[in-house]
């Protein structure tokens, strides 16, 4: 999180953290101004990025800009350390910023991520990058960015329960699973796409700082620590997390969020933590689930 | 009716450039009473109705309305929260093309529900027990609340829209030529439903039409425009049956086809 740059950092061909200190400055004002309205989403001049939309530019912009060669960087997507978008962002990270990076969730200080919030409860001076695709919440129903802006200035917010009534009248229950809406500090409504609703509660009063960059649609918000994060619902059909029946099947946790993985040709599967640090570290430490011996045997 | 007018308008004038929408309006409106502003295309109603509902931002003049707690305020002083709030909540307006006041992508429900939900109700069950009452009160059977109204005829939509915006008991309603784009025999049964709806309701409703029948039948006052101005108005059965501008007359003895 130091903002010092070390003028020696023998990378000729990029500045620390890639983007240039104006742009990182410009970036860390919009960042600013997001954590002191929190929800609010922060126009952002975004830049390109050497590498597509959807790989979570807007996250990279915002680790870019607050990174510090003291930092520990965590990078995950759908819970795991090791997928395709992840190490590729990690790699960059390393390449540009030569920063020490990390699978444990306790030691990072910058964890970026698409999708999940790590099970392990985050600590006050971790920060907590989420990649964002689309940021308005409101845009399903209305299209127009004029309105949908004078909505969020009225706090004008009865569509957002226009969108879950339709969600009960054709499924008999509210279905959205993912990129829940929340309300935060009791003022904007904002979607934390694109997590699963199971992660919204996290959210709530965390003690680490949560960023959102969306990078195609030019935006920033935040979360600060401690913040109020209520998630959107009816009296009669109250927000409720996805529950799982079985505990994973690798390191017996419960009441974490579960992947389903398929292991053979004849229907064989298993569910098992979606978050690959929590798993590992579980069984580190010497728990084990019903299906552990006999996935190890497998590989 | 009480002894306070509703909305009190005041020299409305609303030019586009050097082009006159309308010019120099005024006129007051009672509580439960039903305006019919007429004129041939182009008179200005429109424009006109739409700066009195503060859609649109007349060039000069002022609009006073009587709030519910009987304060009266100047609408175009209003904050535009507040206005916002009047507008769906105190009001209605009702579009010609149903496609415009409607959400055409979610059910009939939850158009009906919208309201509501906006003004902080967060009960579903009892969201969509109002929206079943108010289908039934506009002849929408029950079974379609889950349709979209994509699926429904120009005079379904119709009465969906109207249902829409009276669904939080609006005291006063705007419609712009409500029956415009519908058959015949669909308009007679719509008009027989609004009139029934305002009588109940005790709704003040201002109806901008060309159909000096529509005007017949659900006004109790009217306003003839012609080039922006209102060259005649009076009670609707003395304009229609003795009309005094030569060009009323014009219009009544349907010389002019509007
Ligand atoms: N947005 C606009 N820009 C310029 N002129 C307009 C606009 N809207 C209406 N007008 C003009 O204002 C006059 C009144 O139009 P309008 O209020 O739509 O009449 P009506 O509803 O009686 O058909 C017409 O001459 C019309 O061409
Ligand atoms: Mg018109
Ligand atoms: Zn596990």
């Amino acid at each position: 999180m130091s903002p010092e740059v070390p003028s020696d950092s023998g990378l000729a061909t990029y500045n620390f953290a890639y983007l240039d200190e104006q742009t990182k400055r410009m970036i860390r004002r919009a960042i600013l101004k997001a954590i002191a309205i929190p929800g609010y989403q922060v126009p952002f001049a975004s830049r390109e990025m050497p590498m597509p939309y959807g790989w979570g530019t807007g996250g990279v912009q915002v680790t870019a800009s607050i990174i510090g060669p003291q930092d520990v960087l965590k990078v995950i997507d759908q819970g795991a350390d090791d997928t395709t978008n992840a190490v590729s962002i990690r790699a960059f990270f390393q390449k540009v910023a030569n920063v020490a990076v990390t699978t444990h969730t306790k030691d990072a200080t910058i964890i970026q991520t698409r999708h999940r919030i790590p099970e392990q409860p985050l600590a006050e001076g971790q920060v907590l990058v989420y990649q964002v695709p689309i940021p308005e919440p409101l845009r399903f129903l209305e299209p127009r960015e004029t309105e949908t802006r004078k909505m969020h200035a009225l706090e004008e917010y009865g569509l957002m329960h226009v969108k879950l009534y339709e969600d009960i009248a054709h499924n008999g229950r509210i279905s959205k699973t993912y990129a829940y809406p929340v309300k935060v500090a009791g003022r904007y409504v904002m979607d934390p796409s694109p997590t699963p609703k199971f992660d919204n509660p996290k959210m709530h009063m965390s003690d680490a700082l949560q960023l959102f960059g969306a990078g195609r649609e030019k935006r920033i918000y935040a979360i600060p620590p401690h913040t109020e994060v209520v998630s959107l619902d009816f009296e009669d059909h109250p927000f409720e997390i996805q529950s799982f029946d079985k505990p994973c099947a690798l390191c017996g946790a419960e009441n974490v969020y579960l992947d389903e993985v398929i292991l053979d040709d004849q229907g064989g599967r298993m569910f098992v933590c979606s978050d690959t640090d929590h798993c590992e570290d579980r069984r580190d430490h010497g728990h084990a689930g019903a299906m552990l011996g006999r996935q190890e045997a497998a590989e | 009716m009480s002894d306070t007018p509703l909305l009190k308008v005041k020299s409305v004038s609303k030019f586009y450039g050097q082009r006159i929408g309308c010019k120099e309006v005024s006129f007051d409106l009672w509580p439960g009473e039903v305006l019919a502003i007429v004129g041939e295309s182009g008179s200005g109603k429109t424009t006109l109705l739409n700066c009195i509902s503060t859609r649109l931002l007349p060039t000069t003049g002022s609009v006073e309305y009587t709030m519910r707690d009987g304060s009266i305020r100047d609408l175009y002083h209003m904050g535009e929260a507040e206005r916002r709030f009047l507008m769906r909540t105190d009001w209605g307006f009702v579009h010609q093309n149903p496609a415009d006041g409607l959400r055409m992508t979610v059910s009939a429900g939850a158009n009906v529900g919208e309201r509501l939900m906006a003004v902080g109700n967060r009960h579903y069950g009892n969201i969509r027990a109002t929206a079943t009452d108010w289908l039934g009160r506009v002849e929408i059977d029950a079974d379609r609340i889950d349709d979209a109204p994509r699926a429904f005829s120009g005079g379904m939509r119709q009465r969906l829209q109207i249902a829409r915006n009276l669904v939080t008991g609006p005291r006063l309603v705007f419609m712009d030529e409500p029956t415009g784009g519908l058959d015949v025999s669909v308009q007679a049964r719509l008009l027989d439903l609004v009139r029934g709806l305002v009588n109940d309701l005790g709704l003040s409703a201002i109806i901008v039409t060309h159909d000096l029948a529509v005007a017949r039948l659900l006004s109790h006052r009217m306003m003839v425009m012609k080039d922006g101005h209102v060259i005649e108005q009076g009670l609707t059965d003395r304009v229609l049956d003795d009309p005094r501008e030569p060009y009323t007359q014009l219009l009544v003895s349907s010389i002019l086809q509007v």
